[in-house]
């Protein structure tokens, strides 16, 4: 067992677990943050997406120790429901899902490409999202809603205190 | 994080206040004691109150057992509700699938759950209704058919300051009112006596109510069943056998023990199992138990080719006619020209992107479940038989799930989850892994479909003989799961076939349509079969659509104006769909295919119908095909849909998007991969789906008959995709597929000459 400290959605968390345990892990059983899904632990579908250090990363494949001392953001970092971020307002007002379980990785991976790339092709956010896997089908959905953001007034953001 | 349940006695008080605060199933609960009425069918169905609560502030909560598997029929079945009662969309909380508080409405699927569910809770909400207006005549002083009724406020007709609402009348209490039901299941009969409101008046059924789910999804605070955490709980892993009927003859226990954390080998039967503090550790253990297996007893035919011979083959079990007319035989003998042609469907994954998972607390004689399973009554019984307690003492409570697409039905995990909590005496969470859920989830079965069809001197169809050869579509829904087989429940029967015939909606003269059922192995195997959104329907509609076309072709005639002459009186609505798909996609009138186009991209447009109980869709895809690597990209689909009775119209919209899309991943990429010994398809590298980058356009036009009952949309417009896709590529580069997936391999074959229908069986 290792002590452990992760910065994450703004605040120190300290956790006591096995150092090769990776993050989704430590996410979602020990800090209660279930926003990224576990889809299949190889990198391959996006559903653990979490952004760290303003990138994303598959926090199924990333140990729990090569995140210390990193900036890291969950889907609950973003905004609630109460209070959500204009991408989720934005999928929301698409009604971009249905089972919703890989929304995580798509609200997450268009976070990181809006931060790089603020008015995206729909070519661009096709490319941004090819990587993250969709079962149900609502990728029109998701990049309409993504389009949606991108024109949603930025007076719409929720104010988010990172410190 | 902790769950619990809401009891019933706590929303007529109001104090469900959480759940419907948020208005949205599954919120983040908290842990109170549960009132349980348990029978095996559930609560009542003849007692209003099973199916609704009023609350003191006018919150409705609807109990059913038709579960919300991410197509949102919970917020159109709440449409159905406020519509009768006549409250705000806002005041419904849906309170889905716990066995404890539901009537037993039938297992979720088929795309029934608005055609068959939707009626039992309007049913319901009508005689509420009733009986509220009953308690406001006697309170308001007027007679009920001078009352109006509006936001769930009753006022007398021509003097609304008179009015008492809902919460008033009946907050907090139950209604103890008697209504009429006869019949089970989807087929409960739910007060036929009660007039219902005239869809002419509907103000909230028919609009885009949207999903009540989407809010909390989007921001992490929706309860998966992924996400259920109950006090003391450990972690699970299933340890499954390499190869297909293989058992665990040594089992070293101390390959773990240097992993912190591991709490139990939990072996019962052929079943295998880890328990361990953490989630890591139960992972780890799983990967590192040294078992040492028993050589397979049974094989399976080594690769899809031995597949298809096995299926043409092998002695059927059973063999059902679908609509039968004239003699086929004798009119193909007389025929001026015959087309003949085999058609393949494969192995192909449901492919859910959240694997099985299942939170199991056995304590003693009982049983509480979490999952996510299409049937909570039906998993019930399963998870009682295996422990063996009677059916009531096990509770089972839905949580949403990940899209499964029939998966679910046989949910499995449930009953690893149980073994395992049985073993530990502790709640255990099992959470299958990539490799288990893509080996070892139950698959679609393969389909051989050979046509033969009869044309006499002016081009008329006057012969059709359909014959299909395929697997049952099920021998998982009715028989045990994985955990019971392994631990020896034997199956008791061969499994399920369905319906009979190529579902095709054409009047030939002469036709016949039988489907062959295959015996198929029923011990625990990664290669058993259930029933994969819209079961055997794709490659009915594939082969029936496909061989359609190649006929209008080799006559040379426009294939809509061909399929025209055969679609009849009674088709009207088939009709109205193909007019309006073609329609919409600007259908240029001219026969296939295109000329052969110069350059190494060709582009073309096919056309297909379906039905499926009851609902009638027409496509039109167009694709573009790359001559020199074969690969096919479709650009567009345009689909017609008729399910009758629209509730949710912005709802619908989004299930036939998912269901072209995801029948254009099947039609294009999906084949299962296995060879003798099990499946090597164990990730989504060795079973790619579509992404982002071959999405099409999808266009529609959508068909509402406020008249009519609801019928499906979950699956009907998936059923034609793959056949329009494989006649667009006919228009476009003059060859036919007679095998799905058309893959780029595939398609140059086809292209050089060497095509599938080479190939045939």
């Amino acid at each position: 067992m290792a002590r452990i400290t992760l910065k994450v959605n703004g605040k120190l968390r300290v956790v006591d677990t096995d150092s090769t345990t990776p993050l989704l892990y430590v996410l979602r059983n020990d800090l209660g943050l279930q926003g990224p899904k576990f889809g299949c632990g190889l990198s391959q579908c996006g559903a653990c997406t979490v952004i760290m250090d303003g990138k994303t990363v598959r926090s199924c494949s990333v140990p729990v120790t090569a995140a210390q001392n990193r900036e890291i953001t969950t889907l609950e970092g973003l905004g609630s429901v109460a209070a959500p971020h204009r991408l989720q307002k934005a999928f929301i007002d698409e009604q971009a899902g249905q089972c919703g379980y890989c929304l995580n990785g798509m609200v997450m991976n268009a976070k990181v490409l809006l931060d790089k790339n603020p008015s995206p092709t729909s070519t661009e956010i096709k490319q941004a999202l090819n990587g993250v896997l969709c079962r149900c089908a609502s990728h029109l959905r998701i990049i309409r809603a993504i389009q949606r953001a991108v024109n949603a007034d930025q007076s719409d953001l929720p104010i988010i205190n990172y410190r | 994080m902790e769950t619990r349940t809401i009891s019933r006695r706590e929303i007529l008080k109001g104090t469900g206040a959480l759940i419907v605060s948020f208005n949205f199933f599954g919120a983040i609960p908290q842990i109170l004691a549960q009132s349980a009425n348990p029978s095996t069918a559930g609560l009542p169905a003849t007692s209003l109150d099973s199916w609704l609560a009023v609350a003191q502030d006018g919150n409705v909560t609807v109990f059913t057992s038709k579960v919300d598997l991410g197509t949102g029929t919970g917020t159109a079945l709440g449409q159905i509700v406020a519509e009768e009662l006549d409250v705000p969309i806002s005041k419904i909380t849906m309170d889905i699938g716990d066995t404890d508080k539901t009537v037993d409405q039938g297992r979720t699927s088929a795309s029934r759950t608005l055609e068959k569910g939707g009626p039992q809770l309007r049913q319901a909400a009508a005689a509420a209704r009733q009986e509220l207006l009953k308690l406001a005549s006697a309170r308001l002083g007027a007679p009920v058919d001078h009352l109006t009724v509006n936001d769930g406020v009753v006022s007398v007709a021509g003097n609304l300051a008179k009015n008492v609402s809902y919460g008033a009348l009946i907050g907090g209490r139950q209604f103890n009112a008697r209504i009429t039901a006869t019949g089970d299941g989807w087929d409960i009969n739910v007060a036929p006596e009660v007039h219902a409101k005239n869809p002419k008046d509907y103000k909230i059924v028919g609009t885009p109510v949207p999903r009540f789910d989407l809010p909390p999804k989007l921001t992490g605070e929706f309860m998966y069943a992924h996400e259920v955490r109950i006090p003391g709980m450990l972690h699970g892993r299933v340890v499954r056998p390499p190869v297909i009927n293989s058992k665990p003859s040594s089992v070293d226990a101390d390959s773990i023990k240097h992993i912190p954390g591991i709490v139990k080998v939990v072996q019962d039967g052929n079943f295998l199992g880890v328990v361990a503090q953490t989630e890591w550790a139960a992972i780890q253990a799983a990967r590192s138990l040294k078992v040492i297996w028993s050589a397979p007893a049974t094989k399976f035919p080594a690769n899809p080719e031995e597949m298809y011979a096995y299926l043409k083959n092998t002695k059927s079990f059973v063999e059902r006619t679908g609509a039968e007319k004239g003699n086929a035989a004798s009119a193909l003998a007389q025929a001026a020209k015959t087309f003949e042609a085999t058609y393949r469907w494969p192995y192909q994954m449901h492919g859910m992107i959240g694997p099985s998972c299942a939170v199991a607390d056995v304590r003693g004689d009982k049983a509480t479940i979490w999952a996510g399973s299409q049937a909570p009554f039906i998993t019930r019984k399963g998870v009682a038989t295996l422990l063996g307690i009677p059916e009531t003492n096990v509770h089972f409570i839905y949580r949403g799930a990940s899209g499964c697409y029939g998966r679910l039905e046989p949910d499995d995990s449930p009953e690893d989850a149980a073994l395992m909590s049985r073993a530990v005496g502790k709640p255990v969470r099992v959470q299958w892994m990539r490799e288990d859920e893509h080996g070892w989830e139950p698959k679609g079965p393969p389909q051989l479909i050979t046509v033969r069809a009869g044309v006499d001197a002016q081009g008329k169809i006057t012969a059709w003989d359909y014959a299909e050869r395929t697997l049952p579509w099920t021998d998982a829904r009715l028989s045990p799961m994985l955990a019971s087989r392994q631990t020896g429940i034997k199956p008791d029967e061969q499994g399920v076939f369905l319906g009979g015939g190529d579902g095709a909606a054409y009047n030939f003269e002469n036709r016949k349509a039988v489907s062959s059922g295959i015996p198929w192995m029923m011990n625990p195997n990664p290669l058993r079969t259930c029933n994969l959104r819209a079961p055997y329907s794709s490659a009915r509609c594939f082969a029936t659509e496909c061989h359609v076309d190649e006929i209008a072709a080799g006559l040379s005639v426009d294939p809509v104006e061909f399929r025209l002459r055969y679609l009849g009186d009674d088709s009207t609505r088939v009709i109205a769909v193909l007019l309006a798909a073609t329609k919409k996609a600007g259908w240029q009138t001219r026969p296939s295919p295109l000329p052969a186009s110069a350059g190494s991209v060709a582009t073309g447009r096919g056309v297909a119908v379906s039905g499926m109980a009851g609902t009638v869709v027409a496509q039109v895809a167009e694709v573009e095909v790359d001559k020199s690597t074969g690969k096919v990209t479709v650009k567009r689909v345009t689909v017609a849909h008729d399910c009758g009775l629209i509730v949710n119209p912005d709802g619908l919209r989004n299930q036939i998007e998912g269901n072209v899309i995801q029948g254009v991943s099947r039609g294009l990429m999906e084949e299962v991969q296995y060879d003798s010994t099990g499946v090597k398809s164990l990730d989504w590298r060795s079973y790619p789906i579509i992404t982002f980058a071959d999405i099409p356009d999808v266009d529609m036009v959508l068909i509402d008959h406020p008249g009519m009952p609801s019928l499906g949309a979950g699956e009907a417009s998936t059923i034609a995709v793959a056949a329009a896709i494989a006649n667009a590529v006919f228009d476009a580069v003059g060859v036919r597929l007679h095998e799905v997936p058309f893959t780029p391999q595939r398609v140059l074959s086809a292209l050089n000459g060497k095509g599938s229908s080479d190939r045939r069986v």
